[in-house]
């Protein structure tokens, strides 16, 4: 009975996203504004009619009702309740009401803090999220419905598949996907305005904070993945450049320059129709990416069930929703014209070439992501783009961005002025150097290039961030949480930079076959296999090594890489051993059976690693403090009022240069 | 016969079903997601390093998206051992890249080799970036140039 | 024409690639081979139930059908039945490539289900399959009297593919369709063991 209630709930939230949509859009553009009070109620009902659906989902899986069948094929009774529970999103039915649900949550947030906005552009945002909505619940009802029953009822259900049952990849879906989702926000208040055919400052102040956190949520979900896949896939390796990857990695670049060219609209009134692009492009890559995951159009380790016919549902979704904001774009952009000036070396100048590179970035991307398609359609035969495309041609814009954002994080607006700040980016610019020729030094190694390239950016990056919040500390002066968002972020992006090089200069790696009680040398440790054990989990089961780890005769770590063979669908995992440290990862991880007790070992040992997913972690924690700032919370009344503070903030900001961004 | 050989019809098959759209599962080709190692090292560390390289390179034809360095399918060992063999009788790492293309079509290679159907992707970047940066060259000009020019304010508020 | 038409102009076109993708989704399973159109690899191989290693040049001069297979493969099984009938059809010999595959398994797998092959050549290592650019079985390649690969087929033969995608490429039985190609004699269908058919395939 649950199940149908659920099934009718979501088809009601697809009535009141209808009439969100319908009453939010025409309301203003009829003018009849008694129908904006529609909108409100219509958020909050179907908010409630979602939330009851993905309850009674999840109700069936936690008390195993493998009548749904659903539950049966991704849920079993020896699960423990916590991937019960994360199995609802493990496979793409409920993973595609998760992202409803998440939408319907931005927007109630949205709806919630609407009384900052005008009524009229409250109405129109909520309305284009009401399209949104429609068209996944749409999707859920008619291509992927999560309730269907199963006749008779399963006796047990297929299980979760085993390599999502994990922590961190539970977590997964819903960070990435509120991130995926936050962008919808951005997208929404673009075509609200470009609908309205206004937008000024104020606007830009309205979106900054959602799209930031949308970002700050995206980078999260995205380190989450790139973890789970470096300790659960078993190789040791944590970015693939796999097209699903890609999908999640696009929007964040494009979100990135959205958030930069925000700043320079909000400050100064400028790359007003550039910022309307970029918002609609990151919500568009996000539905791109869900559609290259879902319709089985590109071949990825981590894709979802290939469909057609949601490959063209999703296309459809795909016409209406970015055809229709991209027309909208080019019947609206051209009356956005700016006559403000500045200078070669002032912030704008900066933020332009940021989001120039990302741009350019995202497209390197995209080609690659597309490549395999492209070249399929055209007729120009089937290949494959690895790493070994990738690397090379996303460091090509990448490089510079790093060396210009540890200046522009300086540049005042409109004036071209670096002044003041000169002396503090040579210092650090000579730390970041001497830093890769420690490093070097110290480690007798890493004759490629791009080892003191690298860690010289990033370490002139992570201090130059440094600079201004030291400054104000040292003069007594108070820190803005936009000020500290800011630098951490930054600082975070140097860190990543300096451990990403380290990662792929100093990891030593061997794959070796050892017996127990033997050893073998990787790089300058000493790996011992002590013995192999039987292993029994809830519904698993399989051995256990213990691998002793020596460097210089004493021994630093003891190490238990598993082998799970996992009942249901009789799967067999590689569960690596690691113990992070603090300025390494010791990494085992059992290959296979050789026979007369010697096993396939892979070892590895990655200096810094885990500063990769801190470091991504403290940028999206520098996004959510940024958002936090006080001016966003600022009351807006009229336009008249906006003026006032608008030109306080530009008056601040040229004053002290380090302000916001 | 250990699992592990066993893994190698049931993943061909298993990618097969999930590209024609059959399976109502995660597509991670979950019977073959076990790790690869291949404790077989070549004497010369010169040679061994290639030969890392090389098998990173090479895409494992059943697998979704793995390179035969990585995948445990019984095809990737052979091919693994194809390459080794092809280095210690002395084939350069094109002659090993265009060996394996020959049998298996460029579908193989991670990284596309470069021809005039492939052209357009080897030379994307590099024309984004020119592009990129003169369309920035130009603005920036531009704007210095209203910059310079007194009395310019700032945008109001209302610009329709 | 503006400007600001272009990204919607880039999108149209990125919908058109995406279409073609969707629309040829079903078809993603294969992977074009490298070898078509081009002179099949010649090998040598220890033969099943025979002293003597199957040579590919015999097969010079006439069509005929190479099944790569095995008796781990799931996919074999169901087509088993087919080429069964296709080896009574009697239009074209089959040669049977077993890959990776334990001698004694495949004998007892003829034995119970019936042997369609002309030949059985054993491919212990799976070198000969690499050379063939074998990725997954069962596949099947047609060759030509010229030695040249005509047409791969990835996954199991079913009548329709059949029908469709091999009779088609085959020239017209000849008259009265008694022997139309210089097909070596089969055995009937039925418990002739492996070593029966070898010996036959040799004789002719």
């Amino acid at each position: 009975m649950l199940p149908e209630i659920g099934h009718f709930a979501l088809i009601l939230a697809l009535l009141l996203a209808a009439a969100q949509a319908f009453f939010g859009l025409a309301g203003p553009a009829l003018g009849r504004d008694r129908w904006l009070a529609v909108v409100g109620p219509a958020v909050t009902g179907q908010f409630v009619m979602v939330s009851a659906a993905i309850g009674t989902l999840l109700v069936a899986f936690v008390q195993n009702d493998f009548s749904v069948a659903y539950v049966a094929q991704n849920s079993n009774s020896a699960l423990p309740v916590f991937y019960r529970v994360a199995a609802l999103w493990g496979a793409h039915e409920g993973s595609l009401l998760l992202w409803g649900w998440i939408l319907v949550a931005w927007t109630l947030a949205v709806a919630l803090r609407s009384r900052q906005l005008p009524a009229r552009f409250a109405a129109r945002v909520l309305g284009v999220l009401g399209i949104v909505s429609v068209g996944f619940h749409l999707f859920t009802l008619a291509t992927s419905n999560p309730f269907a029953r199963l006749f008779p009822a399963a006796p047990d259900g297929r299980d979760l598949n085993p390599l999502l049952q994990d922590p961190a990849l539970a977590a997964h879906p819903p960070m990435l996907y509120a991130g995926y989702v936050g962008f919808s926000v951005a997208f929404a208040f673009a075509c609200a305005a470009m609908l309205e055919g206004r937008l000024d400052q104020a606007w830009a102040r309205w979106t900054r904070p959602w799209t930031t956190v949308a970002w700050a949520f995206l980078t999260i979900g995205i380190g989450l993945g790139s973890w789970w896949a470096y300790y659960e896939l078993g190789w040791g390796g944590y970015w693939f450049w796999d097209p699903v990857e890609n999908a999640s990695f696009m929007p964040w670049l494009i979100g990135t320059a959205l958030i930069h060219s925000l700043a320079v609209t909000e400050k100064r009134g400028l790359f007003k129709s550039w910022t309307l692009l970029l918002a609609i492009l990151a919500f568009s890559l996000s539905l791109l990416g869900t559609f290259l995951v879902r319709s089985g159009v590109l071949v990825s380790v981590h894709s979802f069930a290939a469909d057609p016919a949601r490959g063209i549902f999703i296309l459809s979704f795909l016409v209406v929703m970015i055809g229709g904001a991209l027309a909208l774009y080019a019947w609206r952009a051209p009356q956005l014209k700016s006559r403000a000036g500045f200078e070669l070396t002032s912030r704008e100048s900066f933020l332009l070439f940021n989001n120039i590179l990302l741009v350019v970035a995202t497209a390197t991307v995209f080609a690659g992501t597309m490549a395999p398609l492209i070249s399929d359609a055209l007729g120009l035969g089937t290949l494959s783009v690895g790493a070994q495309y990738f690397d090379p041609t996303f460091l090509l814009p990448m490089l510079p961005l790093l060396a210009l954002a540890a200046v522009g994080l300086h540049a005042s607006w409109k004036k071209g002025r670096l002044g003041e700040r000169r002396g503090a980016l040579l210092v650090t610019l000579v730390c970041g150097l001497l830093l890769a020729v420690a490093v070097i030094v110290g480690a007798s190694g890493g004759t490629a290039v791009l080892t003191p390239v690298g860690l010289a950016l990033g370490g002139w990056l992570l201090l130059s961030a440094l600079i201004d919040p030291v400054d104000r500390l040292r003069r007594r002066l108070s820190l803005t949480p936009a000020i500290v968002g800011m630098a951490l972020s930054h600082a975070a992006l140097g860190l990543f930079v300096i451990s990403l090089t380290t990662v792929e200069s100093y990891t030593a790696e061997r794959d070796v076959a050892l017996g127990v009680g033997e050893s073998a040398t990787v790089g300058q440790y000493e790996y011992r296999f002590l013995g192999l054990q039987p292993l029994e989990g809830p519904n698993y089961d399989g051995v256990r090594g213990e691998i002793a780890v020596f460097e210089d005769g004493r021994q630093v770590s003891l190490l238990h890489p598993e082998k799970r063979r996992y009942w249901v669908q009789q799967s067999v995992m590689t569960e690596a051993g690691i113990d992070m440290q603090f300025s390494r990862d010791i990494f085992a991880a059992l290959g296979e059976d050789l026979g007369s007790g010697r096993w396939s070992v892979r070892a590895q040992v990655r200096p810094m690693i885990n500063y990769l997913w801190l470091s991504a972690l403290l940028m999206a924690f520098g996004g959510l403090i940024a958002a936090a700032d006080r001016r966003y919370r600022r009351p807006v009344a009229t336009p008249q009022a906006q003026q006032v503070p608008v030109a306080a903030d530009q008056g601040v900001g040229q004053a002290l240069p380090g302000r916001a961004g | 016969m250990n699992h592990l050989t066993l893994a190698r019809p049931h993943l061909s098959r298993r990618a097969r079903a999930i590209w024609i759209g059959l399976v109502a599962l995660l597509g991670f080709g979950a019977a073959g997601m076990v790790l690869a190692v291949d404790p077989v090292e070549l004497q010369d560390p010169a040679l061994q390093a290639r030969y890392r390289s090389l098998s990173h390179e090479l895409r494992c034809m059943q697998c979704q998206n793995q390179s035969i360095a990585d995948s445990p399918v019984g095809l990737a060992g052979d091919l693994r051992r194809e390459v080794r063999e092809l280095l210690v009788a002395g084939r350069s790492d094109d002659e090993i890249r265009a060996w394996m293309s020959e049998r298996y079509g460029d579908f193989i290679l991670f990284r596309p080799t470069f021809s005039w159907r492939t052209a357009w992707l080897w030379l994307a970047p590099g024309v984004l970036l020119l592009l990129g940066v003169g369309i920035a060259v130009r603005i920036v000009r531009q704007r210095a140039a209203l910059a310079a020019v007194a009395g310019v304010e700032d945008d109001d508020e209302s610009l329709t | 024409m503006n400007r600001f038409l272009l990204p919607l102009g880039a999108f149209v076109l990125l919908v058109v690639v995406l279409a073609i993708g969707v629309s040829r989704a079903p078809e993603k399973s294969v992977i074009p081979s490298a070898l078509l159109n081009r002179p099949a690899p010649q090998f040598l191989l220890p033969q099943l139930g025979s002293a003597t290693d199957f040579d590919s040049r015999r097969m010079q001069g006439q069509w005929y059908l190479l099944n790569v297979w095995g008796t781990w493969c799931v996919g074999c099984r169901t087509e088993h039945d087919m080429l069964l009938e296709i080896q009574q059809q009697g239009r074209l010999p089959i040669v049977g490539l077993n890959w990776k595959d334990e001698d004694g398994a495949a004998v007892q797998w003829l034995q119970e289900l019936g042997n369609p092959y002309a030949y059985v050549a054993l491919d212990r290592e799976g070198r000969v399959a690499i050379d063939w650019g074998v990725y997954g079985a069962p596949e099947s390649f047609l060759i030509d009297p010229a030695g040249v690969v005509v047409y791969k087929h990835v996954g199991p033969i079913t009548a329709e593919v059949w029908q469709r995608e091999f009779l088609t490429r085959l020239p017209p039985p000849a008259g009265d369709g008694s022997t139309p190609l210089a097909v070596p004699q089969l055995p009937p269908v039925g418990a002739v063991p492996p070593a029966a058919v070898a010996g036959a395939g040799a004789a002719s």
